[in-house]
């Protein structure tokens, strides 16, 4: 059963995967640079690192090589962390100003 | 072939040579650390007795040097420096030169030590002032009988240090210390030459030591070559700081601040005719440079010139010695330059009697006059000085030339040399002598004849000075009077020049490099007579014009505030030497010192480096704009950063 | 082993002080500084001059897989060096014990510690390490400095550190340049350095790069501006710790680093550098004539006879450098001692204005005597510590171009003109109010000023006794320089 999961990605050209992940990717890029909302962005940053991992995925299946897949569980290992600490500053932004407008932010100026 | 000068080995003779000196440094070293704790006898006695033993010691070893052969020798001490091939002993050389000037040196130093244990009793610091005479004691020492140029420098820099000190012992005034200061740095500039002497002559010797330079002086082949004129002319510019030619002689008038027994031992008698010892003593340098020799003529003589007009105007007992101690140099200069070795020695010997005899006279009439240095507040001293007054008198008639006292006999030998070499330089040298007679008998004159001119209470100090200040007087008019007689002209018989067959082997090197230049004159005896009579013609009409003036008509010198004619204003001014220094060299060294430190090196200097500074800091403030706190902005400047890396990755490279 | 001991003691002595409180560190500090001199001593008993190669060497692997040694040792000019360092260092301690310093505990530590990174400069032999002791002697120093110094401390210290610290990064771009260069598996050991034979372009901007460290150290002039102001700002240790030893530092890195390592850059630039130093000479001197305030005085003359040891040294004869070697001595014993005598001045008075001061002579005979006698050995008189070194470097700076000498030699007028005016203002004339009641040198005083007046004799009157020791050292040198 799990060996056919290989096989079943490869039902789909190469290329369609290539320009669903790209164009998930760029979505994420144009969120993180647009919105303003602190969550979005981190939801768009969320976005951006599943378009990565379906490329791994995609092209591990391709090229028969379980590397790829490996990455894809560290990534998803590391964004839950990172989820986890993320989540918990925009919450501790949130109590502090009250709001979680990345504009807001910006004592780090000069 | 002059015999090379072998070390000597005796122990107990480098033993007695190394005492000569280390006696007077020992009498410093206990008088200096003793000042105002010992008792003043016991100064003095330190002072004299040190002194003392070292002219003792400097008689028997010339005794010791005539009964060996007259063999000059070397005494090694030890290697002072050594770095390569420049080798420097510390090490003596004793021949006929060096122990005539030790016995100078040593004999009217002790003579003076004893003049001023009467002239300093009165101060709180004779410790002091002994300590730093015994110290110019050793250190002239050094100088006479080192054996290599650089030991030649250590004495000439360390009187010039004894200069400096003494010149400025009442340190309390602004002036004396001045004066002081203004020797040193003068000295110095000529110090830098006689420097810079030295090292060419280690180029061009391979040696500093002058048995060696002088041998490889006198393989020298070719006259006048440039190296031989640089060497000689830097010498020579150490000759003229230490003494006092044109244009460096303007300190030693200044030098008269200093207590009087320190003008006549250093600033008369020893330490300025240092100059002539050391042109004396590389004569196998400068006959190979006769352009140098002219040039030590041509300024010798009109320091002489110079010195003499500027004499016959000065008010201050001490100055009008002074200037005429700088005019005395400048004949022996003259002498130098004309090739007259022996006579420029013989004038140098017979000066250090009677310009140290006048000296102290002149310290004994301040001394009864209350410090009163003024001539026309004197006037009439012979009745209350009259040890004095005879002992000036000789010394007086002495450096005026007439016979037979001691000056008669080396001035008239030295211009006789100078007349075979060059008339007008004869006339000039006797220009200079006639006003040499003329301002010391105006001084005579004024000092000891007519009337009393100082105050009341002056006049009731005035007292003949003690025992310890006569005694000097008296044993210097004596050699004044006598002292001319080691050098009788040949008209009197031939080898009656006692002095010129006694120092004749210095100049044997001389003779191998050039000995066509020494040939003696051959001045047959009715030119001799002549010049003898010209000169003592001289001197009289000098010393009657005088007498005219300051006995018969009782003259007395224009006070301070009157106008004087511009000619008498420019020479009672001394041309206004130092005033042309101070404003083209000290002021605008000065205006330089401060441009350089507030123009070029803060702001010039430093401001580069603190623009470099100032630029990373510009540079921070204008880049730190871009850190806006805008995170967005970040991550839009690094998506095009990576989008314009991927392009130019893919499509340019 | 005991150029390891030389090296570690003081550091070690360090740390006990540091736990110490109150103003008895001190003592501990000064006994620690004798003990070190001590063993200098007795390196120096057992020293051979006529060996070249480096005594009492140590050579074990650091970075071993980098091939950086842990190296030290001394040939003539290092031990010299550290005689000068660990003779000086006790007199540094013993003249502030007058002061009495808050932290001392910290302040005489530092002083130990930089005592450490200077005797690691001059018995290094692995060019990284030099580097690093380089580094290290500047860090307590800046502490002293910044931490007791005068009103401006902070600016003119901070000027002071980034100043060096900007001259050192160049000098480490060339040893890790010269590091690549080196054979095989690459080292940085000073032989390797000096067995490369690099193409004379390539030495020649390394030259530069050596030369900026080294001539912002001694400092050469234009580099020298940071100088006036630190020692003036400096409290007077740090002052005679940076003038008397460190200065040492920026000519020993010549001698040791820069000459054999790139000879012909150094004959490509030699007359540069010759030209550098004679203008720094006379353009110090000539300022120094009108300073105000003894201690930038006293430190544009420093500024001037290091002119003239640099000079000496570019010479690349024998008078030269061993006139140099000499000459560091002579001025380390002298600057210190002038410096000295100028904070008893001014720890008495509270002023270094040459105008407020005057007639203090009058009651203080044995402060003139030493003032003097360190004074003539600054201007170099005869028979004083002085004249060997200014003789020797003048003859070589002579030997290498007449005029040369002839404008260099303008220091012995110049430094007569400004010493003794400064001479004259300060202890001639009248007593000021500011002078009135000053009291003559106490005891502890006499202690540091007697083994300086000694020396100036010592080494005035038997220069050979040192003159002996390096002059070895230095014909091994210009032969390595002149292959």
């Amino acid at each position: 059963m799990m060996n056919q999961i290989p096989e079943v990605i490869r039902t789909v050209p190469l290329e369609y995967y290539l320009y669903f992940s790209t164009a998930l990717f760029v979505i994420g890029v144009i969120g993180v640079l647009t919105r303003r909302n602190a969550i979005v962005i981190f939801m768009c940053v969320e976005l951006m690192l599943n378009s990565v991992n379906l490329l791994l995925t995609a092209l591990s299946a391709y090229r028969s090589d379980p590397n790829g897949q490996v990455f894809v569980f560290f990534i998803m290992a590391v964004a839950a962390a990172e989820v986890c600490v993320g989540l918990a500053i925009i919450v501790m932004i949130y109590r502090n100003i009250r709001s979680t407008d990345v504009q807001l932010l910006n004592y780090l100026k000069w | 072939m002059p015999e090379i000068v072998m070390p000597n080995n005796n122990q107990e003779m480098a033993l007695l040579c190394l005492l000569v000196p280390l006696l007077p440094l020992l009498g410093f070293i206990l008088n200096g650390l003793g000042n105002r704790k010992l008792a003043k006898g016991l100064v003095s006695l330190i002072g004299c007795a040190t002194v003392l033993a070292s002219f003792l010691i400097s008689i028997y070893l010339f005794l010791d040097f005539t009964a060996n052969g007259s063999k000059p020798y070397l005494v090694d001490f030890y290697d002072w420096i050594s770095v390569g091939t420049l080798q420097i002993g510390f090490s003596f050389m004793i021949d006929q030169l060096t122990l005539l000037m030790m016995l100078m040196v040593t004999g009217i130093g002790f003579l003076i030590h004893v003049y001023s244990a009467g002239y300093m009793s009165h101060d709180e610091n004779m410790g002091k002032f002994f300590a730093y005479l015994n110290l110019f004691l050793f250190s002239m020492l050094l100088l006479v009988m080192g054996s290599n140029y650089v030991m030649m420098f250590v004495g000439w820099e360390g009187v010039g240090l004894c200069s400096y000190l003494l010149i400025g012992f009442w340190n309390k005034n602004t002036n004396y210390n001045n004066a002081a200061k203004k020797a040193f740095i003068m000295n110095r500039i000529g110090d830098l030459g006689f420097l810079l002497g030295i090292f060419l002559i280690f180029i061009t010797f391979g040696s500093v030591s002058y048995p060696q330079v002088f041998l490889e002086a006198s393989k020298v082949t070719g006259i006048d070559t440039p190296v031989m004129i640089a060497i000689t002319l830097l010498l020579f510019v150490g000759a003229m700081g230490k003494s006092a030619q044109l244009p460096l002689f303007t300190w030693l008038p200044d030098a008269m601040a200093g207590p009087t027994p320190v003008s006549a031992l250093i600033h008369a008698a020893t330490m300025v005719t240092a100059g002539i010892y050391m042109v004396l003593r590389s004569n196998v340098l400068y006959v190979l440079a006769p352009t140098t020799l002219d040039v030590i003529a041509v300024i010798g003589l009109v320091t002489a010139l110079v010195a003499a007009t500027i004499g016959l105007a000065q008010n201050d007992i001490k100055k009008v010695l002074a200037y005429s101690t700088v005019s005395q140099l400048g004949f022996m200069f003259l002498a130098l330059g004309v090739m007259a070795f022996s006579s420029s020695i013989f004038h140098v010997l017979t000066h250090a009697f009677f310009k140290a005899l006048l000296f102290l006279g002149a310290g004994s009439v301040i001394h009864a006059m209350s410090n009163e240095q003024d001539i026309r507040s004197m006037g009439g001293l012979r009745k209350w000085l009259p040890i004095t007054f005879i002992t000036f008198l000789i010394g007086t008639l002495a450096i005026s030339g007439i016979p037979p006292f001691a000056g008669f006999f080396s001035k008239d030998e030295l211009l006789a040399h100078v007349y075979e070499h060059n008339k007008i330089m004869w006339v000039g040298g006797l220009l200079a002598s006639f006003m040499t007679a003329f301002y010391m008998f105006r001084l005579l004159f004024l000092t000891f004849f007519g009337k009393f001119r100082g105050t009341e209470e002056q006049r009731h100090h005035l007292h003949e000075s003690p025992a310890s200040m006569t005694f000097p007087l008296i044993v210097l008019a004596i050699l004044s009077t006598i002292g001319g007689f080691l050098g009788l002209p040949a008209v009197f018989g031939e080898n009656m020049h006692v002095l010129q067959n006694y120092l004749n082997p210095i100049y044997d090197f001389a003779r191998i490099a050039n000995g066509a230049a020494l040939e003696a004159p051959h001045m047959d005896h009715a030119t001799e007579y002549m010049l003898m009579g010209i000169s003592v013609a001289v001197a009289v009409v000098a010393i009657i014009i005088a007498y005219v003036m300051y006995v018969k008509k009782d003259t007395v010198p224009a006070p301070e505030t009157a106008k004087l004619s511009p000619i008498h204003n420019l020479i009672y001014n001394k041309y206004y030497i130092d005033e042309l220094y101070d404003a083209i060299i000290v002021r605008p060294l000065m205006a330089i010192s401060t441009a350089f430190h507030r123009f070029i090196d803060v702001i010039l200097v430093d401001g580069i480096v603190n623009g470099f500074g100032k630029f990373v800091m510009l540079s921070g403030r204008t880049l730190r704009y871009a850190q806006s706190g805008v995170i967005s902005f970040y991550v839009l400047v690094m998506v095009f950063s990576i989008a314009l890396i991927l392009f130019l990755n893919f499509f340019i490279g | 082993m005991i150029t390891a001991l030389l090296l570690f003691w003081p550091a070690l002595a360090a740390l006990v002080v540091l736990l110490l409180k109150g103003q008895g560190a001190k003592k501990v500090a000064f006994v620690a500084a004798l003990v070190e001199f001590a063993i200098a001593l007795f390196a120096t008993a057992g020293f051979t001059p006529e060996v070249t190669a480096p005594q009492y060497a140590l050579d074990i692997p650091w970075i071993a897989s980098a091939g950086i040694g842990f190296s030290i040792g001394m040939d003539g000019i290092s031990l010299l060096m550290v005689l000068l360092t660990t003779f000086l260092i006790p007199l540094i301690i013993l003249s502030a014990f007058k002061h009495d310093y808050k932290n001392p505990n910290v302040f005489y530590a530092l002083i130990l510690f930089m005592q450490t990174g200077l005797i690691g400069v001059f018995v290094s032999l692995d060019a990284f390490l030099f580097y690093f002791f380089w580094e290290v002697a500047l860090i307590p120093i800046y502490f002293i400095a910044a931490i007791w110094g005068g009103e401006n401390r902070i600016k003119v210290t901070f000027k002071f550190f980034v100043y060096t610290i900007f001259g050192s990064l160049f000098m480490l771009a060339a040893f890790v340049y010269l590091y690549f260069q080196t054979p095989g598996t690459h080292t940085s050991n000073v032989n390797a350095f000096y067995q490369l034979a690099l193409d004379s372009s390539s030495q020649g901007w390394i030259f530069w790069f050596l030369f900026l460290a080294f001539a912002i150290k001694m400092p050469v002039f234009p580099f020298h501006t940071w100088q006036p102001d630190t020692y003036t700002e400096s409290p007077a240790p740090a002052t005679m710790l940076l003038s008397g030893i460190m200065l040492k530092m920026g000519i020993y890195g010549v001698l040791r680093w820069l000459l054999p390592v790139v000879p012909l850059g150094v004959s490509q630039w030699d007359e540069v550098v010759l030209i550098l130093s004679i203008i720094g000479i006379v353009y110090a001197s000539v300022i120094a004539i009108r300073q105000q305030d003894l201690k930038r005085l006293i430190a544009y003359s420093s500024i001037a006879h290091v002119g003239l040891i640099s000079a000496g040294i570019f010479t690349l004869n024998e008078q030269g450098l061993q006139g140099g070697v000499i000459q560091m001595l002579s001025h380390g014993i002298n600057v210190v001692g002038l410096f000295f005598i100028i904070d008893i001045i001014y720890s008495r008075t509270k002023t270094r204005e040459i105008s407020s001061l005057g007639g203090i002579t009058q009651t203080t005979p044995a402060l003139s005597i030493f003032f003097m006698i360190l004074l003539l050995g600054s201007v170099a008189l005869p028979l004083t510590n002085g004249f060997v070194g200014e003789f020797l470097l003048l003859s070589g700076v002579f030997q290498f171009n007449n005029y040369f000498g002839a404008i260099a030699g303008l220091t012995i007028i110049l430094g007569a003109v400004y010493m003794l005016r400064m001479f004259q203002g300060v202890m001639f004339g009248n007593k000021s109010t500011h002078t009135e009641g000053f009291t003559d040198l106490t005891f502890t005083e006499m202690a540091v000023l007697i083994p300086l007046v000694i020396m100036v004799f010592w080494i005035g009157l038997f220069p050979n006794t040192f003159l002996s020791i390096s002059e070895p050292a230095v014909i091994n040198l210009l032969s390595i320089i002149k292959r």
